[in-house]
């Protein structure tokens, strides 16, 4: 088994403290972190490395300064580390970014193919969900995203199964390898780091790799020049200014009291109640409709 | 009920602004450590701390360890904590790499171990005998015992224990009685009684190994006739697998005011026919290297001090900042308030806080001048090292203990009724503490080796060189502008004047009238504990006011110099009062008669 876990180091959203003053963020001495969501990543990788051996790659493309993050994952028992950087990927957005994480996992992949790739579900800057799926359908793998548990790996078959949450139960997919998978959080918990890891972790070569040495053939499809997004506005939404209402009921009787309520509510939004009206009526059309046929 | 946070930011302040992280880990021999792998290390163990030892801290406490048929249980979590424990690899944080050790410099792994300490003292013991039995056979065990034992007490899957005490042997251990038979192929047997045997037995591991004082036959009386034994609880094959239950049972465990989950055992060594033991270096000499490992393991004790203060003041705030109750002086008919508002809360905390920094400071510097003592390639700066750590060693296990009973006390106290409530766990830390000031040498004890071995012995010419080295700081106290320096600096010129009296009256009379110096010993240990802890937090406040300076805007400064100062007004000004018990007091101490007590 080979794999490849995705990384990204981010500000520790949690340590940002805003200036009292000037109300901008002070980002001095705001530790820097693995993106929360990719532990799980990580604890997945090594899970399934802990049962069918092999070796887990970590992979971030980032400034320099992104290596402590690899090294951490390494304290973690991730084998290798990667770290892509390269003046040209500067400013790139999703787009930009998956390309050069695809690139640099196919070249991962002619040295020791590639079995499966772990992302976190998003990551807690840009919250964007884009940057898996992209990797994934570069390199043409199966993907499967916000996987809540690996099921099981089979080997011989080439097959993995996972559950995966959605909007009102668990799906329980299975597909071929190799394969992308978004870890959803809360999926696991991430391994406490082993002194002896991390002395290997201190001492390990992290590999850097340029654009050349990732492999990228197409330098217009990285950094900001391969990056069609646009951030036209940046905004704080004001918040609206409104005083809080007094609304009573007669407790005894609850469904006067939700007509109360929703009354006062829907009056501040037509369009719903609009609809809500147009849908009483016709369940009341329908209903008398039934009445009739019987 | 609070859990565990370790105080990364202090930690890390004080290792590197104070101790020198930077240059212990350029000393030979650390070349695999940089301060980033300290950083690392610091941060997971907090975590396991945290997460792991903390949360069984108060339910080790409730249940305790339980004896049954020579055998002891530990609570419910302790055996599956200390298994993840050892494969996480901290059993072997500071032991030799030759024995699968990672060699940490003593400043690293003191921060570490104060995080055990901290989240689960009772827990915590285990490791530390270990530690010290390991450190006893690379002292001075021979190559075979070393290969045979070593291993698998660094990897953590054997766990160690001193068997020192006896019941008429505790602070003077020249009256040991148990007894040591040759057998001609080179082993002994051992006879004889052991009490107070910290995790003499547990379930935790498949196999213990006691290290055992006991007496030749014909051995000479007194400190010169004690050997020191291996003899371990299943014997070990020469292929490493385990062999036949050996002769040496745990016939039964204290009931204590503290460390329940801790099994303090009485063992019985050959009740039925002799326990199997090999003699670790050579005959007669076993006090000598008990002596050897003395310095780590008082040390270590002294941090046991630290880390219950440290643990005592968390949860006191946790309380403090929860517990409504009366309202703000000052603001009449105002809401009422979190007693965190009542100016005498506050004091408590502060001074549970400014203590416990003041303690941790210093004994983080004493771990620095250890690994200086021991890695330095300088021998003179060696040995300057060297003889700093000496003195100042009682002085962490001393202070640091019977200043944790007080501030233990003292976060009590926050919690006012429900402080004396085992529920909230205030009053655990507070028992929990009482065995530190015990246990390793009294203070007493301490204070004794302070006054002689250290002091009186060499003309206090270290003790000099210490307090010359403190004056130094006044200059730079001098230059800072402010309120809170000018009190910091008189205080503190006042405690090393009031420390430099008392140390030239010990060293003056300790040959006309050693009585005398020893009633005052105590009372030394701990001025000499105040005014070093307040030399600390000077230093502390010079470091924070620069940052300051340097537009950093972080708030953990100005709480340092804030925490400087009340530490100087509160604790400095003890220090003349000390002096004059010192200096005075002997008389009152020693005049009554035997017979009206
Ligand atoms: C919970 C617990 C765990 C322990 N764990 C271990 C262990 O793992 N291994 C081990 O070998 N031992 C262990 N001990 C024993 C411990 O080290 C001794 O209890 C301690 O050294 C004190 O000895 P003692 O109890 O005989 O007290 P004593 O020596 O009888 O002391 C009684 C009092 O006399 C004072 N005193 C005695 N001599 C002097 C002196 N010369 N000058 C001034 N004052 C003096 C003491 O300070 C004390 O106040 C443990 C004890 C306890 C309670």
């Amino acid at each position: 088994m080979h794999i490849v876990v995705c990384i990204k180091q981010v500000p520790d959203s949690a340590q940002i403290r805003v200036h009292p003053v000037t109300n901008t963020i002070m980002r001095q001495g705001v530790p820097a972190i693995i993106n929360p969501y990719d532990l799980f990543a990580i604890e997945a990788a090594l899970a399934l490395k802990d049962q069918l051996g092999g070796k887990v790659t970590v992979l971030t493309m980032g400034p320099p300064q992104a290596e402590p993050a690899l090294r951490k994952a390494l304290s973690y028992g991730c084998d290798e580390a990667v770290l892509v950087t390269d003046k040209l990927f500067a400013g790139a957005d999703t787009l930009a970014t998956s390309y050069v994480l695809a690139s640099a996992i196919k070249t991962l992949h002619q040295e020791t193919p590639v079995d499966l790739v772990f992302t976190g579900k998003q990551t807690i800057d840009g919250d964007t969900a884009q940057v898996g799926p992209g990797v994934a359908k570069r390199l043409e793998l199966e993907l499967l995203t916000y996987v809540s548990r690996i099921v099981s790996v089979d080997q011989a078959a080439n097959s993995i199964r996972v559950e995966r949450r959605a909007e009102g139960g668990v799906q329980v997919l299975e597909t071929r390898l190799p394969a992308l998978i978004t870890m959803l959080e809360g999926s696991n918990e991430i391994r406490f780091g082993s002194a002896p890891d991390m002395f290997r972790a201190a001492r390990a070569e992290v590999c850097v790799w340029d654009r050349n040495a990732a492999g990228i053939e197409d330098i217009k499809k990285v950094g900001l020049k391969g990056s069609p997004t646009i951030v036209s506005r940046v905004f704080v939404p004001s918040p609206r200014a409104q005083k809080a209402q007094q609304i009573e009921f007669d407790a005894a009787n609850p469904e006067a009291a939700t007509q109360t309520l929703l009354d006062k509510v829907l009056v501040e939004i037509p369009k719903v109640k609009k609809q809500l009206d147009q849908t009483r009526d016709n369940k009341r059309a329908s209903r008398s409709a039934g009445e009739r046929h019987e | 009920m609070s859990q565990y946070n370790a105080p990364l930011r202090d930690m890390h302040f004080v290792m590197k602004e104070l101790a020198g992280l930077e240059q212990v880990v350029q000393l030979p021999g650390y070349e695999e450590v940089d301060t980033d792998l300290s950083d690392a290390i610091l941060e997971e163990a907090s975590k396991f701390a945290g997460n792991v030892l903390s949360p069984i801290n108060f339910s080790g406490d409730q249940e305790g360890s339980k004896w049954h048929n020579k055998a002891v249980t530990v609570p419910a979590g302790f055996k599956e904590a200390y298994t993840q424990f050892a494969e996480n690899g901290w059993t072997a944080l500071a032991c030799s790499p030759e024995f699968g050790g990672q060699g940490l410099p003593k400043l690293i792994s003191t921060a570490v171990n104060e995080m055990w300490k901290s989240a689960n003292m009772a827990f915590s013991l285990c490791p530390m005998l270990t530690t010290g039995a390991i450190e006893a056979l690379m002292t001075a065990g021979s190559d075979a015992l070393k290969q045979k034992f070593l291993p698998k007490m660094v990897s953590g899957e054997w766990t160690g224990t001193m068997n020192l005490t006896e019941p008429s042997a505790g602070s003077d251990l020249a009256a040991v009685r148990t007894r040591a038979e040759p057998q001609g192929d080179g082993s002994y047997k051992i006879f004889g009684q052991k009490i107070f045997i910290t995790y003499g037995d547990h379930n935790m591991t498949e196999n213990i190994v006691h290290l055992v004082l006991a007496r030749l036959p014909n051995a000479p009386e007194g400190v010169k006739g004690i050997s020191l034994f291996v003899v371990p609880k299943f014997m070990v094959k020469d292929d490493g697998s385990l062999g036949e239950r050996n002769d040496a049972y745990c016939v039964s465990i204290e009931h204590k005011l503290g460390i329940h989950a801790s099994p303090t055992a009485v063992m019985a060594f050959g009740d039925h026919g002799g326990a199997v033991g090999y003699l670790v270096g050579e005959e007669n000499r076993g006090l000598e290297y008990m002596f050897i490992m003395m310095n780590a393991a008082r040390f270590a004790v002294g941090m046991e001090g630290v880390a219950l203060a440290e643990r005592a003041y968390q949860q006191a705030v946790w309380y403090a900042k929860d517990r409504i109750q009366g309202t703000e002086l000052g603001v009449r008919g105002g809401p009422k308030v979190s007693i965190l508002k009542h100016p005498d809360v506050r004091r408590l905390l502060m001074s549970m806080r400014s203590q416990t920094e003041a303690a941790r400071a210093l004994a983080y510097v004493v771990a620095a001048a250890m690994d200086a003592a021991k890695h330095h390639p300088d021998e003179a700066v060696r040995a300057a090292n060297q003889a700093f750590a000496d003195l100042m060693i009682p002085v962490v296990k001393g202070h640091s203990t019977e200043m944790s009973i007080e501030v233990a006390s003292e976060g009590v106290q926050v919690h006012g009724g429900m402080g004396f409530i085992e529920e909230t766990g205030a009053a655990q830390h507070l028992r929990d503490a009482r065995i530190t000031a015990i246990y390793e040498g009294t203070t007493a004890i301490q204070a004794n080796d302070l006054i002689g071995r250290k002091m009186a012995r060499e003309g206090g010419a270290t003790i000099k060189a210490v307090i010359a080295e403190m004056r130094k700081l006044d200059a730079k106290l001098a230059a800072q502008n402010g309120a809170d320096f000018v009190a910091i600096r008189k205080r503190f010129a006042a405690g090393v004047d009031a420390l430099e009296q008392a140390a030239n009256w010990i060293v003056a009379i300790f040959k006309d009238d050693i009585k005398a110096a020893h009633a005052g010993s105590v009372p030394f240990l701990r001025l000499l504990g105040i005014v070093a802890g307040g030399w600390q937090m000077a230093r502390a406040a010079l470091v924070a006011q620069e940052k300051i300076a340097g537009g950093d805007s972080d708030p953990f400064y100005a709480a340092k110099i804030v925490t400087a100062r009340f530490f100087a007004d509160h604790q400095l000004t003890k220090a003349q009062g000390l002096t004059d018990s010192i200096v005075d007091g002997a008389t009152g101490t020693l005049a009554l008669a035997e017979e009206l007590f």
